[in-house]
């Protein structure tokens, strides 16, 4: 049986003497679409944060592909193949599209810190940059800067950052946040289209864009994992419908 | 997908057109002065443009720049020492390398402190140890000269075809060869890998890090870089001049880089050759006018900082555009009608500057101009003075707001034109 993609052991994380994420249990399967839901201040992002070493575990064990990345820094672990987006929109603001998505390519194509290549004489780059900003859409907008683009373009742009560099394993922090309904409809089919074949972590407030897109989903509340299964699953779970699903379910 | 040709019509005008420029300006003049002002100008070139691959690539801000350019000048000094004793065999040609090197090293272990944070902390740390070399320059006179600092003789033998490097042209020529193939390394070392995630680590370095670049190591690339170039700034210092004292590694120095890199403008790339240009000819032209030149300096920063943060390379790039645009003509009358408020206030301004000056100095408040003679000591002189600035300013404000419709119509009819 080969390693889960992502695998985490009795991860814990204290501010001070706040617990935010609490003894997480968690395996995702490679190519599988995980989605992790709660209510506001569950520790999702936190949780997420944990994962990429934007901050170091209090305690517990994280694994990618079977390895041990606990205690490795963001761009080792990015170099593993573990790549994510953010919940505010993380860019190269002073960069146009084109270079936001070619930066976000250069290290996996091997171009490392190279100073003695000529970057526009990189044709592979070049042309993975402008498959990247193809699919997601941007191509109309490919030589502006990307701090004079629209929200939605930007998270576009986001989401094309985070995936150019073809890692295996990718986390998005609330993807659709902030975007209308017909703008979440064309970053879901967005998602859709570019996690082909990837694991795929996510955070989302949008039942209805967790309940289309995951093939498991785990529920965090008070920095615990409750419940952990298929949509159907969860839907059932009397747990989850007493902690968090029972307000929309009255609402309905 | 092919790659885009290395050498353009286009670049190959701008290039060519700017390395027959400094080919040719010599011819201009036959003066001593003429040539020791475009040497000064194509060091300060390559000076200024080395630090803006800290600040304007980089987004390093450093208080210190000026140590790599004096050591790199002390080392260059020393290897001409020893050239001139007959120690080590180096052709005096290629002695800025070894400039460069001295600054690549240094660069090496200083880089290796300062870059281990960005922002405010990197700041402050240059600061520092640009301090502490400062320091301890003197508190190694074998290494610094000490207050007299070193010196050499850049003529060695009888030379090859006659180039020994004794005339000012000869060394002009060294400079502006060795300033040109500078500029060109750091241009292309601006669009390489490295000089594009430099860029990415400047606008978000934690976003670097989740596309695998680790922003210390980018960091301290550019600095070692930099430090190179600084290095060779300094080398052909020590070679323009024949002397190296510890002031070109000093606070002093490290001050007037950053004074050139903003007034040029640190968002082009071309931004601080036009600093490097503007500062020195106003450092060489106007000390030798007024002893108050530091005053005039300090001025023209603040009025940069103020009015045009994004220096004068920006305001060159704005006026292109609207001048591409074919609507530059429209401002000429406002510019026009702001040159007299500015002359007046400007007038006001340097005339009490230059009476207050000389009164505390040597006690005369006289001041001879253009056949007028300026007595501070009279009423009526600051009557007239502040009378000016007072109705320079209040004109300025008006106009200011003429030419700020004027340019607001200007860009409203280019945006038309685009969509």
């Amino acid at each position: 049986m080969t390693a889960p993609a992502l695998r985490l052991v009795d991860v814990s994380k204290s501010f001070g003497r706040t617990e935010i994420v609490r003894d997480v249990n968690l395996e995702v399967s490679r190519g599988e679409r995980h989605a992790i839901i709660g209510p506001n201040g569950a520790g999702k992002s936190t949780l997420f944060n944990l994962i990429s070493a934007r901050f170091p575990v209090s305690s517990g064990r994280i694994e990618l592909n079977g390895d041990d990345i606990t205690s490795l820094r963001a761009f080792e672990i990015n170099r593993r193949g573990l790549s994510r987006s953010f919940q505010i929109t993380n860019i190269f603001h002073n960069l146009t599209v084109f270079d936001n998505v070619r930066c976000a390519l250069l290290w996996s194509l091997g171009y490392r810190y190279s100073f003695w290549r000529r970057l526009s004489a990189l044709a592979d780059a070049g042309e993975r940059a402008d498959e990247v900003i193809q699919r997601i859409g941007l191509r109309r907008r490919r030589d502006t800067l990307a701090s004079t683009l629209s929200y939605a373009e930007q998270r576009a742009l986001e989401i094309g950052v985070t995936l150019a560099g073809g890692a295996d394993v990718v986390l998005l922090d609330e993807p659709t946040a902030g975007m209308s309904r017909s703008e979440t409809e064309e970053a879901v089919a967005l998602i859709r289209r570019v996690s082909e074949g990837k694991t795929l972590v996510m955070v989302e407030h949008d039942m209805g864009v967790v309940f289309g897109l995951a093939d498991r989903i785990s529920v965090l509340v008070y920095g615990r994992i409750i419940a952990t299964g298929t949509p159907a699953e969860i839907r059932a779970n009397p747990a989850v419908q007493e902690a968090y699903l029972g307000t929309s379910r009255a609402h309905a | 997908m092919k790659p885009p040709p290395l050498l353009t019509a286009r670049r190959l005008l701008m290039w060519g057109g700017y390395l027959a420029l400094i080919l040719l300006a010599p011819l201009l003049s036959r003066s001593g002065y003429w040539l020791s002002l475009l040497s000064q100008v194509a060091i300060m070139t390559v000076f200024a443009l080395s630090f803006n691959m800290l600040l304007g690539q980089t987004g390093l801000l450093s208080f210190g720049h000026a140590v790599y350019y004096g050591l790199g000048a002390m080392i260059t000094m020393h290897a001409l020492i020893a050239v001139n004793q007959q120690v080590v065999p180096i052709p005096v040609t290629l002695l800025p390398l070894v400039g460069g090197l001295g600054g690549l090293v240094f660069g090496v272990l200083l880089g290796y402190v300062t870059t281990r944070r960005a922002g405010t902390t990197f700041a402050m740390i240059s600061l520092g140890i640009g301090e502490m070399v400062a320091a301890s320059s003197l508190m190694f006179p074998a290494f610094s000269g000490g207050e007299g600092g070193l010196s050499s003789n850049r003529v060695i033998g009888k030379g090859w075809f006659g180039i020994t490097y004794g005339p000012q042209i000869q060394i002009y020529y060294l400079i502006a060869l060795w300033g040109f193939a500078c500029v060109v390394a750091m241009y292309a070392l601006a669009h390489t890998p490295l000089g594009r995630i430099a860029n990415a680590v400047r606008d978000n370095p934690e976003r670097a890090e989740f596309i695998g670049y680790n922003p210390q190591v980018v960091r301290f690339l550019m600095v070692v870089l930099a430090g190179f170039f600084a290095g060779v700034a300094g080398g052909l210092t020590a070679l323009n001049y024949e002397i190296v004292t510890s002031e070109s590694l000093h606070a002093y120095t490290s001050g007037l880089v950053i004074m050139m890199a903003f007034v040029g403008g640190v968002g082009y790339f071309f931004g601080p050759i036009l600093g490097a240009l503007l500062i020195t000819v106003l450092q060489m032209a106007v000390s030798s006018l007024t002893a108050a030149w530091l005053f005039y300096f300090g001025l023209l920063f603040l009025v940069v900082v103020l009015y045009a943060p994004g220096g004068v390379a920006s305001v060159v790039v704005e006026h292109r555009r609207l001048w591409h645009a074919g609507v530059l003509g429209r401002l000429a009358p406002a510019y026009l009608l702001a040159a007299l408020p500015v002359l007046l206030v400007g007038a006001g301004v340097v005339a009490v500057v230059e009476t207050v000056y000389r009164l505390m100095k040597e006690d005369s408040a006289r001041l001879r101009v253009l056949g007028f003679t300026l007595d501070a000591s009279r009423g009526l002189f600051w009557v007239a003075v502040v009378a000016a600035i007072a109705l320079g300013m209040l004109l300025l404000r008006k106009v200011a707001r003429t030419v700020s419709d004027e340019r607001h119509r200007a860009y409203a009819t280019l945006r038309q034109e685009r969509t």
